[in-house]
């Protein structure tokens, strides 16, 4: 039972098209990324559904109801947005009751709710202060609270935590999605960081240049990318150029080594280009065992991150990236060693569309 | 989020209104000579008067010396102080604000009673020292314009690290003076400059208690005396302000500072 | 000492002439504190001074109370009034006028020409403002004219008069409305967009919104603005003297004519005269200069 529907949405400015054709239904509790670089129509799409921007065409539903010609103030829908926006002049208390005030709530209900709210941002002492004496990462919390006490159908953030701290972002994501799931509330959230949207989402929405590239669960996005796009942006992923060889068979020629694709090459013709991809923790520096790829190179680079040892390992043209764990008893290759690279058939991604595309 | 337009083009239409009227009529009032017709016969009589051609050269002069001095005091000063005496910042930038706050006539009420003719340093014994005293109460006038535009190139130039870069290259202090600050300033003092013409041009107040022939109190005559010629030298008064502030728009991007306030000292 | 030349003598020669302590230092700015000195604060400050002596020298401060005659009582009530009116309706008009440019969603163009047109009208003013005015609103200008031609409607038969004070205080408006566009434009750029979003999405209506953020944020601005309009209004007498010549009884056409010629027969009320106009303009100032921080602050 879908809770928040956005039906056939576009939005274009004279001759850009901004967000074209953007259709996806939620589900009433479910949390919901938008996921994508700067100008992909995302936060296009989000003010949409806010009411701040009018769509080109198309329909937005909430609660099976009609919004699309209401305006945000008539919408009782919450946002947090990027730069806080919390209202200068007015307390944390103020701040957090504001929208309880302009919906002429009495006094003695507001006060309760408020404290209610501080307690559930875990800021309970901080209410008579300003924005202004309050970190970056209490002040985004105060901007939940203050979107979260008039009981909103639908939240909304925008990249809430782009202007914050990279320590900050990772416990205030933790706590985002913790309050998310206590109150239940249906959640759309947009953001350029794929570690956020992986982490904290039922589904994700990867979008490119205003086209939904792809919509699944994080598991599903990283997993099985359906296209280029999807599969570079989402994680890391080291793609190198493949010529077919058999499609069938799934048989692939890179750098003059050949290598197996287990699913076989669909749609594709012998001696074809095709981009081919590998996540680095599908790759594993030894000699191959049973029907593993095996590919062999040269050792260019080795970066030593603490607990992970990323190795890149070159052939001809193409070059592959693997991660190792830190072992204390075995130090880390040397660079311009010979090395043995080995991967699962299964493993090994046939993407869309030529290589370097 | 669709908002109605009517207010602010009711606003805007009403400033308008009140702002093009006055224009319109004084430019009609000055058509307005030749009895029956219009022409432009109170600006043949203005333009020929030998007593316009004479204040105005006058105050135009007034108004490059002026200049000329304002930029001599004000641009070493305020390197001076960004380099060498930041501490002194706060009492210059006092100091420069105190024409803003003294009314004009209150200044030359002063330097009539300390440089008169029977005080220490008279100054307005004879016409030629007067003049001086006149250009100097209108350099004070134009203190704080030029100070904050100098001030604010020179502070987005950062003028500091300039100045030791080009000491560390092995420059003396005229090469850098000369050769580093003055070109950068220069659209800072152009702005200042154009600003200055505008307040010497129109002013009336120093120049008439001072008793001399500037613009301001050769336009108060006229008007005291004319018809219709006022209202063509208003005219003329409003296109050479327009015509300052236009340069200064010209010149002064960058100097977005100088566009904000400047209560007029002409008033 | 002997510290300072080891050093300087260690020192290329330019270093040695950019000297950080001693005499030297300070020539560099000694003409500026001279020009303050005799053309700011000593004239200043020898009017002050006098403002409490009598002709012979002695301290006194019955010029003070001389300043409540009747007369000079009523140019400073006058002076103050006129500045009011024209300060209050300069805010007012000034106000809607930056609303409009910087947010009533007009066309692109309006707001630079606004601006432009702002910076050349606040300094169209002093006696070619007047004789605009004259030429527009006297009794033969060109609006009261075309009244009577078209609507049979004589302003001057209602008891308007533009050598008075609603005169007087209509010119200035001419230069007080663009100085309160020049200044609250950028206040109003001030309040961030995201401001009025988060408002409305908390369901405040455009009033709400105006009541319970913006208002707050830019009262400081606003009334420091108007302030400022105040003392602008009150120092000014080119403008008063163009349209009245000497008969409108302000205080500055009162000091004016002092210093032609002692009307008061007392050189030292005139001083008394000025300190008062000093006190007037400077406290207003000072209201400014103070609300404008407590401005920046709120904004931030």
């Amino acid at each position: 039972m879908a809770f928040l529907e956005i039906e056939s949405v576009r939005k274009s400015f004279g001759a850009q098209h901004v967000v074209q054709n953007f259709d996806l239904a939620i589900k009433r509790g479910e949390f919901v990324s938008f996921l994508g670089p700067s100008g992909c129509g995302k936060t296009t799409t989000l003010r949409m559904v806010a009411g701040f921007e009018a769509p080109s065409a198309g329909k937005i539903r909430i609660d099976d109801k009609d919004v699309t010609q209401l305006r945000p103030n008539q919408r009782h829908v919450g946002m947090v947005f990027q730069s806080y926006a919390l209202f200068p002049n007015m307390t944390v208390a103020d701040n957090v009751g504001f929208g309880l005030k302009v919906a002429k709530k009495p006094a003695a209900e507001i006060r309760p709710r408020v404290e209610e709210m501080l307690r559930l941002i875990k800021l309970p002492a901080l209410g008579s202060r300003y924005p202004s004496q309050l970190s970056g990462g209490q002040q985004q919390r105060v901007a939940l609270a203050r979107a979260l006490a008039v009981k909103p159908q639908v939240l909304l953030l925008d990249e809430p935590l782009s202007a914050l701290d990279a320590k900050i972002r990772v416990s205030l994501r933790e706590e985002i999605r913790t309050v998310q799931r206590e109150l239940g509330i249906t959640t759309v959230y947009v953001t350029h960081d794929q570690e956020e949207a992986l982490s904290m989402s039922d589904r994700i929405v990867v979008m490119n240049e205003g086209k939904v590239e792809q919509i699944g669960t994080p598991f599903e996005i990283y997993n099985f990318p359906r296209t280029r796009f999807v599969a570079s942006f989402v994680g890391t992923l080291n793609i190198m150029r493949g010529r077919v060889v058999d499609p069938a068979a799934g048989k692939i020629e890179v750098d003059g080594q050949p290598i197996v694709a287990a699913q076989g090459v669909a749609g594709a013709q012998a001696g074809e280009q095709r981009a081919v991809a590998l996540r680095p923790e599908a790759v594993t520096l030894d000699q191959a065992t049973g029907d593993r790829n095996r590919m062999q190179g040269l050792i260019e680079e080795v970066s030593f991150l603490g607990a992970v040892v990323r190795i890149r390992v070159r052939f001809k043209e193409s070059a592959i990236s693997l991660d190792t764990f830190n072992n204390p008893n075995v130090p880390p290759p040397g660079r311009g060693q010979p090395a043995t690279v080995s991967f699962a058939r299964a493993d090994l991604l046939v993407l869309e569309g030529a290589p370097g595309a | 989020m669709k908002q109605s337009k009517i207010g602010a083009w009711i606003a805007l239409v009403v400033g308008a209104l009140y702002f093009v009227v006055p224009l319109i009529g004084t430019f009609e009032f000055s058509l307005r000579m030749r009895r029956g017709a219009y022409s432009f016969d109170a600006y043949r009589v203005v333009l020929t008067d030998p007593r316009f051609q004479a204040t105005f050269g006058y105050s135009t002069v007034l108004a490059f010396a002026t200049i000329v001095v304002g930029v001599v005091l004000v641009v070493p000063t305020a390197y001076w102080i960004q380099l060498r005496l930041p501490r002194l910042r706060p009492i210059v930038e006092f100091i420069t604000l105190l024409p803003l706050v003294i009314p004009a006539i209150v200044l030359v009420f002063g330097y009539l009673r300390i440089y008169g003719s029977s005080s220490l340093l008279p100054m307005t014994s004879n016409e030629r020292a007067t003049d001086v005293l006149l250009m100097f109460s209108y350099v004070t006038l134009a203190l704080p314009y030029m100070y904050r535009a100098v001030d604010t190139g020179l502070r987005s130039i950062d003028v500091r690290t300039l100045t030791e870069a080009a000491e560390s290259l092995g420059a003396g202090w005229a090469t850098i003076l000369f050769k580093v600050i003055f070109p950068n300033v220069r659209v800072a003092v152009l702005s200042g400059a154009f600003l200055t013409f505008a307040i010497v041009i129109g002013e009336f107040t120093m120049a008439s208690l001072l008793d001399r022939p500037a613009f301001g109190p050769y336009l108060q005559l006229i008007g005291a005396n004319r018809a219709y010629e006022p209202s063509a030298l208003a005219i003329i008064a409003f296109i050479v302000t327009w015509a300052c502030m236009g340069l200064l728009q010209v010149f002064g991007r960058g100097t977005k500072a100088l566009a904000a306030p400047a209560p007029g000292r002409v008033k | 000492m002997a510290q300072q030349s080891q050093v300087a003598a260690g020192m290329p020669p330019i270093a040695r002439l950019r000297p950080s302590q001693g005499f030297l230092v300070w020539l560099g700015v000694a003409p500026f504190f001279v020009f303050a000195l005799m053309f700011l604060i000593l004239p200043t400050g020898y009017l002050l001074v006098g403002a409490f002596q009598d002709p012979n020298g002695n301290f006194t401060l019955a010029n003070l109370g001389d300043l409540f005659q009747p007369s000079i009582l009523s140019a400073y009530w006058v002076s103050i009034e006129v500045s009011a009116a024209s300060a209050i309706g300069g805010a007012l008009v000034g106000f809607f006028l930056a609303y409009a440019a910087v947010l009533g969603g007009l066309p692109g163009w309006i707001r630079p020409t606004l601006m432009t047109f702002s910076g050349v009208a606040s300094n169209f003013a002093g006696i070619p403002l007047a004789f605009a005015f004259l030429a527009t609103l006297g009794r033969v200008g060109l609006v009261t004219t075309l009244l009577i031609k078209f609507f049979d409607f004589n302003i001057y038969s209602t008891g308007f008069n533009l050598l008075s004070f609603w005169g007087l205080a209509l010119t200035y408006l001419y230069f007080q409305i663009p100085l309160m566009v020049l200044i609250l434009t950028p206040a109003l750029d001030g309040l961030k967009r995201e401001w009025r979003e988060a408002s409305a999405i908390l369901g405040a209506s455009t009033w709400q919104y105006w009541r319970y953020v913006a208002l707050p944020v830019l009262w400081p601005s606003i009334l420091g603005t108007t302030l400022l309009l105040f003392a602008n209004a009150f120092g000014a007498i080119a403008t008063a003297y163009g349209l009245t010549g000497s008969s409108l009884n302000i205080v500055t056409i009162l000091l004016y004519a002092q210093i032609r010629g002692d009307v008061l027969h007392n050189e030292n009320l005139g001083y008394a005269l000025a300190l008062g106009m000093i006190l007037i303009t400077g406290l207003s100032n000072a209201a400014y200069i103070w609300l404008s921080g407590r401005a920046r602050r709120g904004l931030g």
